[in-house]
C-alpha cells in the first residue's frame, strides 16, 4: 500500500537529514540547543486523581533515568493538573501552547479530557501524545495527524483476544457489566462482537452509571442468568467495589469473572485481598511477567516508588521512551514538527519494558503481543497480574481489514457489533 | 435612578471600558484568551444578577441554560454544518425557550424553594446531556472547529467578543433601569404590595426569567466559539454555582459587579492553580473571607465606602 512507500521515502529523507545534522559544525548545533519543553497534563485532583499520580511517576521515572537529556538537549517537564475535567484540561492545554511554548503535549487519562485537548491541538498543530486515552476513534474514524497514541491502546483492542480465549475455554453464554460511558461501550463492544462472531451468545448487557456504590441489583440478576462467565468493564473505585461485592455476594468461584484490563490494574488491586484473585483479563502489560525487561522495569519502579507499577505509570514510561527514541533519530530537532511526527510514527521501540519490539500501525496505534493474565498472589501477599497466554501482533483492527472495519459505526450502548 | 451611578463610579466605568478595549494590545496571547473567558462569564454572571439582584429570586440553573446554548451551537454547526451566525442564533433561541419553560415552572415559588426548584431543573439538563449519547456525545461531549473556521487570532476573537459583550451589557443595563426593571425591583422589595397594586407578578417574573435566560444564552453561544468544545461539565451544577458566585463576589444587584466577580474568580483560579494543586481550597477560603468581610460584594462594598456611611439596605 501507499503507506509503505511513504515510510520508505521518508526513511531515506530522514537518513539524509540526519547525515546533514552530523556534518553540521558543533557550534551551530549548540546554539539551537535550548531545552526541549514538554507539557504534561495529568489529573491530580478529581475522580481519577490516584491514576494521575501514577502517570506522573512513570513519566518522571523515565526522564530521571536518562538524566533529563535526549540527543544532547536538556528536557524540561512542566506538569499541569487537568482536574479530571475536560474544560480545565482544555484551558491548561491552551496555557501550555499559547503561554508556555511547549514543544509537545503528553498525558491525560479520561477520554473526555483527551478528546477536548485533541480537538484543540487539531487547530494549533502541536504534537500531542496519549498513552492512556483509549477512545477508539482518535486513531480510527476521526484521526488527527498530530495526535499519536504512543505506548497506548484502543479500548476495543484488548477485549478481542479475551473473547477468543473465553470461547476456547468453552464459555458459550456470557453477560457483560460495564460503566455507562464511551470507554465502557468500546471495550464491551470489542468483546461482544468478537465473542458472538465466534458463535457465543451475549445473554445480557448491564450499563451502570459511573460511581455506583451498590452493585446488588446487578449482582442479583447476574447470579440468575445461568451464564458461563461474566465480563466486567470497570475502572477505579467502581472496579474495587464491584470485585468486592462480586465476592461477598458469593458469585466468586461460582461464575468465572473476566475483567477489562483496567479492572485488575495495580491501582485497583493494590488495596485488595483474596476477592480479586483469579480474575482473568487481557492487556499488553503484565507486571507479573517473567520477561527480563519487564522484571527490570518493575524492580526499578518499586525501588523508586515502593509499589508495583500500574498501567498508567507503565504507559507513560514507555511513551516517554518512544518519543525519546524518535528524538534521538532526528538529533533532537523537535522544531521540525512534520519530521518529528513522522519519525515517531516510524519508530520501533526496541527497549520497551515489554521486552519485545513494538511498532505503530499506520493509524498511530501500537500493535502488541497481548497477554491473557490472571490475578495471582505473590509470596509477600501482594496481588499482581501474571500472563499465561499470548496473542501475538494484535492491532486495533484485530484480523479485520481496516477499511471494512471502519465502515461499521463506532461502538455505543446501542451498537455493540453483536452477531445474532 | 441615575443616583445609582455616582460620578466617581461613572468615571471608573469609563476607565474600565477604555481598559478593556486596550487590553489585547498589552497582554500576551494566552492572557488575551483568559480575558475573553472573563468577558463571557461576566455576561453569565450578569444574567444571574438580573434575576437574583433585581427580582430577589436566586436561580441555580443558569449554567444549564448557558450550556444548552453552547451545545446547540456546536451541534448545529458541526453536525448540520450551519453557518456560525445561524447556529449562534439557534443556540440563543434554544436557551431562551428553555428559560421560559423553567420560568413558568419556577416563578410561583420563592426563597429556598425557588433555589431548589431551579437546581433540580438544571440537573435535568445535565442528566439529559450525559445520557443522550447519540446527540450530546455523552461524557465525551461535542466538539467543533468554529474558532478555526473563523480564522481569528486570539486578539481578534477578544475584540469581537468584547464588542458583543459591551452591547449586551448596555441592553441589560437599559433593561434593569426600564420601567419593567422598576417593576422587578418592586416585586423584590414587596411582592404582595405589587400584587395588590394590580401587577401580574408571575407574568413579570416569567418575562424576567426568560430575558435572563436569553442573556445567559448569548454568553453560552460566545463560549461555544471560544471553547470549540462542550461536555456535561459545562451544564453541571458547578457552572451555575460559579455564575452565581461571580455575581455575589462582584455585588448582587449591581449588574457591573459581574465583571469584577468574573475577573476575580477566573484570575484567582489561574494564579493559584499555577502555584498549588490545592487551588480549589484556596478559592473556597477566599469566598468565605469575601462573604464575611464584604457580603455585599466588591462593587457593593465600594459603593458603601464611597457613600461615606453604610446605608442600611439588606438584600436577600
Amino acid at each position: 500500500m501507499s503507506i509503505t512507500t511513504d515510510r520508505r521515502t521518508f526513511l531515506k529523507s530522514t537518513t539524509a537529514f540526519a547525515a546533514g545534522m552530523v556534518s553540521m559544525p558543533a557550534i551551530l548545533r549548540a546554539q539551537t540547543a535550548r531545552p526541549i519543553k514538554i507539557g504534561l497534563l495529568a489529573p491530580l485532583t478529581g475522580v481519577i486523581a490516584a491514576g494521575g499520580r501514577k502517570l506522573v511517576e512513570g513519566f518522571e521515572l523515565y526522564w530521571e533515568q536518562v538524566n533529563k537529556e535526549v540527543a544532547g538537549r536538556k528536557v524540561e517537564i512542566v506538569i499541569e493538573d487537568d482536574a479530571s475535567n475536560p474544560d480545565t484540561a482544555l484551558q491548561k492545554a491552551r496555557r501550555f501552547v499559547e503561554q508556555g511554548n511547549v514543544d509537545f503535549l503528553f498525558g491525560n487519562i479520561l477520554a473526555n479530557t483527551g478528546l477536548a485537548v485533541a480537538n484543540y491541538v487539531k487547530g494549533t498543530g502541536t504534537p500531542y501524545f496519549i498513552p492512556v486515552i483509549a477512545a477508539d476513534d482518535l486513531t480510527q474514524r476521526t484521526r488527527i495527524p498530530n495526535v499519536i497514541r504512543v505506548a497506548g491502546y484502543t479500548a476495543s483492542q484488548t477485549a478481542r483476544p479475551l473473547a477468543d480465549w473465553a470461547f476456547k475455554q468453552g464459555y458459550r453464554k456470557v453477560a457483560t457489566i460495564s460503566q455507562d460511558y464511551t470507554f465502557g461501550h468500546e471495550q464491551c463492544g470489542g468483546f461482544a462482537q468478537m465473542f458472538t462472531e465466534l458463535g457465543g451468545k451475549i445473554t445480557q448487557q448491564f450499563w451502570h452509571p459511573l460511581n455506583t456504590a451498590d452493585f446488588s441489583p446487578y449482582l442479583g440478576q447476574l447470579a440468575n442468568l445461568g451464564v458461563d462467565a461474566v465480563f466486567a468493564m470497570e475502572t477505579g473505585a467502581d472496579a474495587t467495589r464491584f470485585i468486592q461485592q462480586y465476592a461477598s455476594f458469593g458469585l466468586k468461584g461460582r461464575i468465572p469473572l473476566m475483567g477489562a484490563m483496567n479492572a485488575t490494574d495495580q491501582s485497583v488491586i493494590r488495596t485488595m485481598n483474596d476477592e480479586a484473585e483469579g480474575i482473568v483479563s487481557c492487556a499488553h502489560f503484565a507486571e507479573g511477567s517473567k520477561e527480563p525487561a519487564t522484571v527490570k522495569f518493575v524492580e526499578d519502579y518499586q525501588k523508586r516508588y515502593q509499589k508495583l507499577p500500574s498501567i498508567y505509570g507503565f504507559s507513560h514510561y514507555s511513551g516517554a521512551m518512544w518519543v525519546a527514541e524518535a528524538l534521538k533519530t532526528i538529533k533532537g530537532n523537535v522544531e521540525d514538527r512534520d519530521l518529528f511526527l513522522k519519525t515517531v510514527l516510524a519508530t520501533e521501540l526496541k527497549d520497551s519494558p515489554l521486552g519485545k519490539t513494538v511498532k505503530l500501525d499506520s493509524y498511530g496505534n501500537p500493535i502488541y503481543d497481548l497477554a491473557i493474565r490472571r490475578v495471582e498472589k505473590r509470596t509477600d501477599g501482594k496481588l499482581w497480574n501474571v500472563p499465561f497466554q499470548t496473542y501475538p501482533q494484535v492491532s486495533q483492527f484485530w484480523k479485520y481489514d481496516p477499511e471494512t472495519y471502519l465502515k461499521q459505526p463506532p461502538y455505543s450502548r446501542t451498537f455493540q457489533g453483536i452477531k445474532a | 435612578m441615575s443616583k445609582l451611578l455616582t460620578s466617581p463610579l461613572r468615571a471608573f466605568a469609563a476607565l474600565a471600558v477604555l481598559g478593556l478595549a486596550l487590553l489585547p494590545l498589552v497582554l500576551p496571547t494566552y492572557y488575551v484568551s483568559v480575558a475573553t473567558q472573563i468577558l463571557i462569564f461576566s455576561v453569565l454572571a450578569m444574567s444571574v444578577d438580573v434575576l437574583a439582584g433585581f427580582t430577589g429570586r436566586t436561580p441555580l440553573c443558569h449554567g444549564a441554560i448557558f450550556g444548552t446554548s453552547t451545545y446547540v451551537v456546536l451541534y448545529t454547526a458541526s453536525v448540520y454544518g450551519l453557518p456560525l451566525p445561524a447556529a449562534m442564533l439557534l443556540g440563543v433561541i434554544a436557551a431562551t425557550l428553555l428559560a421560559s419553560v423553567f420560568g413558568l415552572l419556577a416563578v410561583r415559588t420563592s426563597g429556598v424553594y425557588f433555589l431548589l426548584l431551579t437546581l433540580a431543573l438544571g440537573l435535568i439538563v445535565w442528566g439529559v446531556c450525559l445520557r443522550w449519547t447519540e446527540v450530546t456525545g455523552g461524557e465525551n461531549g461535542e466538539r467543533g472547529q468554529l474558532r478555526a473556521a473563523l480564522g481569528m487570532s486570539p486578539r481578534q476573537l477578544y475584540s469581537g467578543v468584547a464588542v458583543v459583550v459591551a452591547l449586551v451589557t448596555f441592553v441589560m443595563w437599559r433593561f434593569v433601569r426600564s420601567p419593567f426593571g422598576l417593576t422587578m425591583r418592586g416585586i423584590r422589595d414587596g411582592e404582595s404590595r405589587m400584587a395588590s397594586l394590580g401587577y401580574n407578578v408571575s407574568l413579570h417574573l416569567t418575562i424576567a426569567f426568560t430575558a435572563s435566560g436569553f442573556f445567559a444564552g448569548i454568553a453560552g453561544a460566545l463560549y461555544a466559539v471560544f471553547n470549540d468544545f462542550v461536555s456535561p461539565s459545562t451544564v453541571q451544577l458547578s457552572q451555575s454555582v460559579s455564575g452565581l458566585l461571580m455575581a455575589i463576589v462582584g455585588g448582587i444587584g449591581t449588574l457591573f459587579g459581574a465583571f469584577v466577580g468574573s475577573f476575580l474568580i477566573i484570575a484567582l483560579e489561574q494564579a493559584v492553580s499555577k502555584v498549588t494543586e490545592r487551588w480549589l481550597m484556596v478559592l473556597g477560603l477566599t469566598f468565605i473571607a469575601i462573604m464575611i468581610f464584604a457580603p455585599e460584594g466588591v462593587i457593593g462594598k465600594a459603593r458603601l465606602l464611597m457613600a461615606g456611611r453604610a446605608e442600611p439596605k439588606t438584600k436577600a
